[in-house]
C-alpha cells in the first residue's frame, strides 16, 4: 500500500532531499559497477522536487520525465520499488516494464511520466480537462525542463491550458542543460518564467536550490490555481550537477560554472541554515544520515532480491 | 434499415455514445463549429473547437483518457497525423505497457484520408498501416454507412486507442443503416459477397471497386468472393484464411502503397498458413509509390480501380495470362 508523504517541517524536507541525493548517488555508483542500467539523475535538484512535491495534496496529481526520482520519492515512493524497476525486476512500479526513464505510480497520483522530453506537456492538458469536467478536487503538476521549453508542445500546452482554464502547476525545472546542451546556446533570455505572460498566464522564477522558498513558490502558486481554477508557470532555476545520462564524465561543463552551483548545493544550504538556527542538532543530523543509509541499504537489498519478470509478461499490458 | 450518408452515420454514432455515456467528449478542429447538434445537446464543455494543433489535441486525449474521460478527437486529414505520432505513438500506444497496466488509454482519434477531393499529398495520404506497425493502438477503416456507425461506436467503448480513418470519397455515400443499437466489434471482417474461384481482399473506397469488379467478372464466369477487412488491427485472420482455402486464389487491394502496407501482412498470412491450398501466388494491387497527386486524373490513376481489378484476377484464374 502506497503511502503520501506531506512532511513540510523543513528537517523533514532536507531528509527527504538526502535520501533522493542517496538514491541516485547509488544508483550511478551501481551503474558504474554494471549492477543498474544506466539513469538520469536529478543530483542537485532535489529542493525544487521536494519543495513542489511537497506544497501539493493527496487529490493532486503530478506528471514528470525522466529526471523522475526526485518527484516520486518526495511524493512518499519506495526507493526500493523504484531501483527494483531500474533493475528490471518484478516488483518494481511498472512491473520491470519502464526501467529508469517512464516510472508512474497511480496510487500516488504520479500518472504519465514520459521520457520523450516534452511529452508530459502534451499529455498534462487532458489530465487538467479531466479534473475540469468530472470534478475533481485537485490540480495537476507537471515538471519539465528548459530543454522541453524550447519544444513547439511547450507552446501549446500552455496556450490551450490558458485558454481552456485547467488547473495545471507548470513546473519548469530550468537546470540550465538540455542533454548535452548548455542552455544558452538553444535560447535567448534567462527566465523562462517571462514567457507566460505571453499566454495569459501567471508566471513566477523561485530559487531552485532554497527547498523552503520552492515550497513557499509552489503553495502560492496552487492556491492561486484552486482560486481561479487558471494555469501557472513556477521556474525553479536550478543546476544539473551530474551529467545527462550515467555515466557521464561532464567533460563537456565549465568548471567554474559547476563549483560556482556546487557551492549553491539545496542540501548543504539547508542543513547549515538549520544547523545554525539550531532546528536541527549534530545529533539529530547524525540520526537522519543513518536513517537515510539504513533506508538505501534496504532498498538495495529488496531490489536485488526482487525477481527478474516472467518472459511470458514480454506480451501482457499490451492491450486494455 | 433505414438510408443514410456515412457523415450521417458518423454523426449519429458520436451523438449515441455521447448520450449513453457522459465521460465521452470530442474535441478537434472545427468540431463545436461544424457540429453543432452535439454542442447544442451536450454542451461547450464536451464538444470543443482547439487550436491548429494536432500534437496538443492528441495528447490532451491521451492524458484525458488516462484519468477517466474518454475522447473522441478529430483531426481533420490523416497526414496531420504526423504532428501526433508522438501522442499517439509513444504514448497513448507504450504507455500502458511501459506502465505495467496501471493506466488505459479510451480514447477515438478521427483522421480523413484517400483520393477523391483531388486535395493532394498533404491532405491524402493513406498511412493507416504505420499505425498497425504500432503496438498498443488499434486501427479501423470502413467502407458502408452501416460499419461507420457501428464500428465508432464500438471505438469508443473500447478501452484501447482506435485510429478511425475515414475514407475521404464515402463521406455522401448512402447505405442501409439498421435501426436502433447497431455496434459492429472490432476485429471483424465481412464477406460482402460469396464465391468460388477467388478472393478479393480489401478494406475502405476500394471495396466497392472491388464489388463492381466482381460483378464484371462474374459476366466472364468467374466466381469471386469479396472480403471487407474493416479492422485493420486487430485483423481478422480466421476470415482471411478460411476464404483464401476455400477459392485458392487471393488478391489484396488496397489504395495505400504497396511496400510493408496493409496487403504485405495479409500476403503473408496466407502464405505462411494456407499455402497448400494456394493456387497461384497471391497478388497485391496497391497505389503506387508516390505522393498522392491532386490531379483528377491522376488521382484517380492512383487508386485501383475495377478494370484493373479485373485485369489482376484474369491473370490469377488463368496463368497463360501472366506471362
Amino acid at each position: 500500500m502506497e503511502r503520501i508523504a506531506s512532511d513540510t517541517r523543513p528537517e523533514a524536507m532536507l531528509e527527504c532531499m538526502m535520501l533522493i541525493r542517496a538514491y541516485e548517488e547509488r544508483l550511478a555508483a551501481m551503474q558504474a559497477a554494471g549492477q543498474a542500467a544506466g539513469t538520469c539523475t536529478s543530483v542537485g535538484q532535489e529542493a525544487s522536487a521536494v519543495g513542489v512535491v511537497r506544497a501539493l495534496g493527496p487529490d493532486d496529481r503530478i506528471l514528470t520525465n525522466h529526471r523522475s526520482a526526485g518527484h516520486l520519492i518526495a511524493r512518499g515512493a519506495d526507493p526500493g520499488r523504484i531501483l527494483a524497476e531500474v533493475m528490471g525486476k518484478r516488483d518494481g512500479y511498472c512491473k520491470g516494464k519502464s526501467g529508469s526513464l517512464h516510472v508512474s505510480v497511480k496510487e500516488l497520483g504520479v500518472v504519465l511520466t514520459s521520457t520523450i522530453v516534452g511529452g508530459e506537456l502534451s499529455l498534462a492538458t487532458g489530465v487538467g480537462l479531466s479534473h475540469a469536467l468530472l470534478g475533481e478536487q485537485g490540480i495537476v503538476a507537471c515538471f519539465f525542463g528548459d530543454g522541453a521549453a524550447c519544444e513547439g508542445i511547450f507552446h501549446e500546452s500552455l496556450n490551450l491550458a490558458a485558454v481552456w482554464k485547467l488547473p495545471i502547476l507548470y513546473v519548469c525545472e530550468n537546470n540550465q542543460w538540455q542533454a548535452y546542451v548548455h542552455r544558452k546556446e538553444t535560447m535567448l533570455g534567462d527566465r523562462i518564467s517571462e514567457w507566460a505572460a505571453k499566454y495569459g498566464m501567471e508566471g513566477l522564477t523561485v530559487d531552485g536550490n532554497d527547498v523552503e522558498a520552492v515550497h513557499a513558490a509552489a503553495t502560492q502558486a496552487i492556491a492561486s490555481i484552486r482560486r481561479t481554477g487558471k494555469p501557472f508557470l513556477l521556474e525553479t532555476y536550478t543546476y544539473r550537477l551530474r551529467g545527462h545520462y550515467e555515466p557521464d564524465d561532464q567533460s563537456y561543463v565549465d568548471p567554474a560554472e559547476l563549483s560556482a552551483w556546487r557551492a549553491k548545493d539545496p542540501i548543504d544550504r539547508l542543513r547549515a541554515k538549520l544547523l545554525t538556527s539550531g532546528t536541527l542538532s549534530e545529533t539529530g543530523l547524525q540520526q537522519m544520515r543513518q536513517r537515510v543509509a539504513a533506508a538505501i541499504e534496504q532498498a538495495v537489498a529488496f531490489a536485488a532480491a526482487s525477481p527478474f519478470p516472467d518472459t511470458a509478461e514480454l506480451t501482457t499490458d499490451v492491450y486494455a | 434499415m433505414s438510408e443514410i450518408t456515412v457523415n450521417e452515420a458518423v454523426s449519429q454514432a458520436l451523438a449515441e455514445e455521447m448520450r449513453r455515456d457522459p465521460r465521452v467528449v470530442m474535441f478537434g478542429e472545427g468540431v463545436a463549429t461544424k457540429r453543432r447538434e452535439l454542442v447544442r445537446e451536450f454542451g461547450e464543455k464536451r464538444v470543443r473547437n482547439t487550436p491548429l494543433a494536432e500534437g496538443i489535441i492528441a495528447g490532451t486525449a491521451v492524458g484525458a483518457a488516462a484519468t477517466g474521460l474518454r475522447p473522441v478527437v478529430d483531426l481533420l486529414f490523416a497526414p496531420f497525423l504526423c504532428f501526433s505520432m508522438d501522442e499517439i505513438v509513444n504514448s497513448a500506444g507504450k504507455l500502458r505497457y511501459m506502465s505495467g497496466g496501471q493506466f488505459a488509454f479510451p480514447l477515438v482519434a478521427i483522421a480523413m484520408t484517400g483520393g477523391g477531393w483531388t486535395v493532394g499529398a498533404q491532405h491524402n495520404h493513406n498511412v493507416e498501416s504505420w499505425f498497425v506497425h504500432s503496438p498498443g493502438l488499434k486501427v479501423v477503416m470502413p467502407s458502408t454507412a452501416a460499419d461507420f456507425k457501428g464500428l465508432l461506436k464500438a471505438a469508443i467503448r473500447d478501452d484501447n486507442p482506435v485510429l478511425f480513418f475515414v475514407d475521404l470519397a464515402l463521406g455522401f455515400e448512402p447505405g442501409e443503416v439498421p435501426d436502433g443499437e447497431h455496434v459492429v466489434p472490432l476485429g471483424k471482417a465481412a464477406t460482402l459477397r460469396a464465391g468460388r474461384d477467388v478472393t478479393l481482399i480489401s478494406y475502405a473506397k476500394t471495396v466497392n471497386h472491388c464489388l463492381q469488379a466482381a460483378d464484371d467478372l462474374a459476366k466472364a464466369g468467374i466466381s469471386a468472393e469479396v472480403i471487407d477487412l474493416r479492422s485493420l488491427k486487430p485483423l481478422d485472420e480466421k476470415a482471411i484464411l478460411a476464404s483464401a482455402r476455400k477459392t485458392g486464389r487471393v488478391l489484396v487491394v488496397h489504395e495505400a502503397s504497396r511496400m510493408c502496407g496493409v496487403g504485405a501482412e495479409v500476403a503473408a498470412i496466407v502464405a505462411e498458413k494456407a499455402f497448400d491450398a494456394l493456387k497461384a501466388p497471391v497478388l497485391r494491387l496497391t497505389g503506387p509509390d508516390a505522393p498522392a497527386p491532386s490531379s483528377y486524373v491522376l488521382e484517380q490513376a492512383f487508386i485501383p480501380q475495377p478494370g484493373a481489378i479485373v485485369e489482376a484476377v484474369r491473370k490469377l484464374v488463368v496463368p497463360a495470362f501472366a506471362a
